[in-house]
């Protein structure tokens, strides 16, 4: 069906050139993938891929990306010396051109972090055009988020029950469900469940999820 | 949606309906959109409309080298050019190319822009609009209307066909902003919605088929010679409605005639660099002296 823009979806967004896709595309990459990280990025590897991988260096894909992690918008003029803030920060970065197979986007990136206290993080995603961005890949798990509404990814211990409970407890605090998708992985004993709402859930709620046993980790996603 | 509409004729009904401008219905249709006040939304453009202002200015005060090393200093040129020769194209077409050309400067460094409605045709809508508000001694408010109704015919040209080079080429790019810009300097000079509705059909129909063949793949060159076509495209296009000229072809058709054109491109020529200016013997080795 046919959108209805909004006028900063045409004159927009504010950003630093050269390239909706290719600059402030990733941008919002880097700077999503920070904040699902949760705690200051250390180290940094960004696998390009694609027209990331052939053009990156003549659109500043690779200081936008870096910008991104520092957690910087992609209007952001400190875009422009990110390479030098971030070494300041002492944040390791590294490109490595790569092939992530043909089922992906051109302009995907897979971004593997360390953290401060040490873990590890990683995010894949694509630039899919004027900016705009999906998120495919979280710790090895399938996504298909592209930011339009608020999300949450709830680990979940594989027992009968243990969804609708979740589903119960949203519905119970009046919140509307508008995508959810399941994903057991072959031989795990965790299904993921991705649960998109049309209002963002309070941390309160976010909780009360937290202290059901049998969930094992919740990624918040916020809309970008 | 009360004031939404979807396509040019649309448009014009609603306007007629609710007396109201181009830029008036635009507004009320980003409140109700959005669920913002119509200040809130203001204030939005407001921001946008300042990028804009401060990076069609930018190039002329600094020296600017773009990433790719293709273009830079371009509007300086232009801006010590006129002040020393018999301007071809007379002081306000040389300010408008400077601003457009300006701009794409800015966006090839790793400048502040507002894509409008893609990043390889940033100069055009600052270029006509911030050029003809100076000009004329419009007023910021002024300038902010004349980017809302340059916005109500992005939304449609967005929505019916594309504004993407990778899409429909150069035409879809550069010819949306220049159809965009040339609707809001007619409102802004007083000229009625048919009139700025028709500006945007000149537009369109004036690049029909312009290819998207950047070199190297950079929004540098040919993209920036095409933002200074394309703000004398808005303008002159602007001054035919205002003059009374109108398109005999309706914008929607030529809205349809563009996307269909564009889809009947050879990938080549749309974004990939693989065809046109970028194809050519001097494209490629600079090509391979950019990334090696």
């Amino acid at each position: 069906m046919a959108k209805d823009y909004s006028v900063f979806d045409i004159v927009g967004p504010n950003m630093i050139g050269p390239s909706s896709s290719h600059t402030a595309g990733a941008a919002r990459l880097g700077k999503t993938a920070s904040k699902i990280a949760g705690k200051p990025v250390k180290e940094v590897k960004f696998l390009l891929h694609g027209s990331f991988a052939e053009t990156y260096k003549g659109h500043g894909t690779d200081k936008a990306i870096v910008g991104g992690i520092l957690g910087f918008q992609p209007d952001d003029a400190r875009i422009k010396n990110s390479f030098q803030l971030a070494e300041e920060a002492g944040v390791k970065f590294e490109f490595i051109k790569t092939d992530l197979g043909d089922s992906v986007h051109p302009n995907t990136v897979k971004i593997e972090m360390v953290l401060e206290d040490g873990s590890k993080s990683t995010i894949m995603g694509a630039s899919i055009g004027g900016g705009n961005i999906k998120l495919t890949e979280m710790d090895g798990l399938a996504l298909d988020f592209n930011g339009s509404r608020s999300a949450v990814v709830l680990e979940i211990k594989d027992i009968p029950g243990a969804v609708s409970f979740v589903t119960g407890l949203l519905a119970h605090n009046n919140k509307d469900i508008a995508m959810m998708s399941t994903n057991k992985p072959a031989r795990s004993e965790y299904t993921f469940v991705t649960i998109e709402t049309t209002d963002k859930l309070e941390a309160d709620l976010i909780d009360q999820l937290r202290k059901f046993e049998v969930i094992a980790k919740i990624i918040v996603l916020d809309k970008f | 949606m009360k004031y939404n509409f979807t396509s040019g004729a649309e448009l014009l009904e609603k306007c007629n309906e609710f007396n109201m401008s181009m830029h008036e219905i635009c507004l009320e249709r980003e409140a109700e959109l959005s669920g913002l006040s119509k200040e809130e939304v203001r204030e939005k453009m407001r921001v946008s409309l300042n990028i804009m202002k401060a990076a069609t200015e930018k190039a002329v005060e600094e020296d600017i080298k773009s990433m790719g090393g293709l273009i830079g200093g371009e509007a300086k040129k232009l801006t010590k050019y006129r002040g020393l020769s018999r301007s071809v194209c007379g002081e306000l077409m040389n300010k408008a190319m400077v601003a457009a050309m300006g701009t794409m400067e800015v966006n090839a460094s790793m400048g502040l822009i507002v894509a409008a409605p893609t990043a390889g045709s940033c100069g055009i809508l600052p270029g006509a609009v911030v050029t003809i508000g100076k000009e004329y001694g419009f007023n910021d408010e002024e300038m902010i209307d004349a980017l809302f109704a340059a916005s109500a015919i992005g939304v449609i040209i967005t929505r019916n066909a594309t504004v993407s080079g990778a899409e429909g080429g150069c035409q879809a790019e550069t010819g949306a902003a220049a159809a965009m810009a040339s609707a809001g300097v007619v409102e802004m000079m007083g000229g009625s919605v048919e009139q700025a509705i028709h500006a945007a059909s000149h537009c369109l129909q004036n690049v029909m088929g312009l290819v998207c063949d950047p070199i190297a793949g950079l929004v540098e060159a040919p993209c920036q010679g095409r933002n200074a076509i394309g703000v004398a495209n808005a303008l002159i296009s602007a001054e035919l409605c205002l003059a009374g000229i109108l398109n005999i072809i309706p914008f929607d058709e030529t809205v349809a005639a563009m996307y269909k054109v564009g889809k009947s491109l050879p990938m080549e020529l749309r974004e990939t660099a693989l065809g046109g200016i970028a194809s050519t013997c001097t494209g490629c080795s600079l090509t391979t002296k950019i990334f090696g």
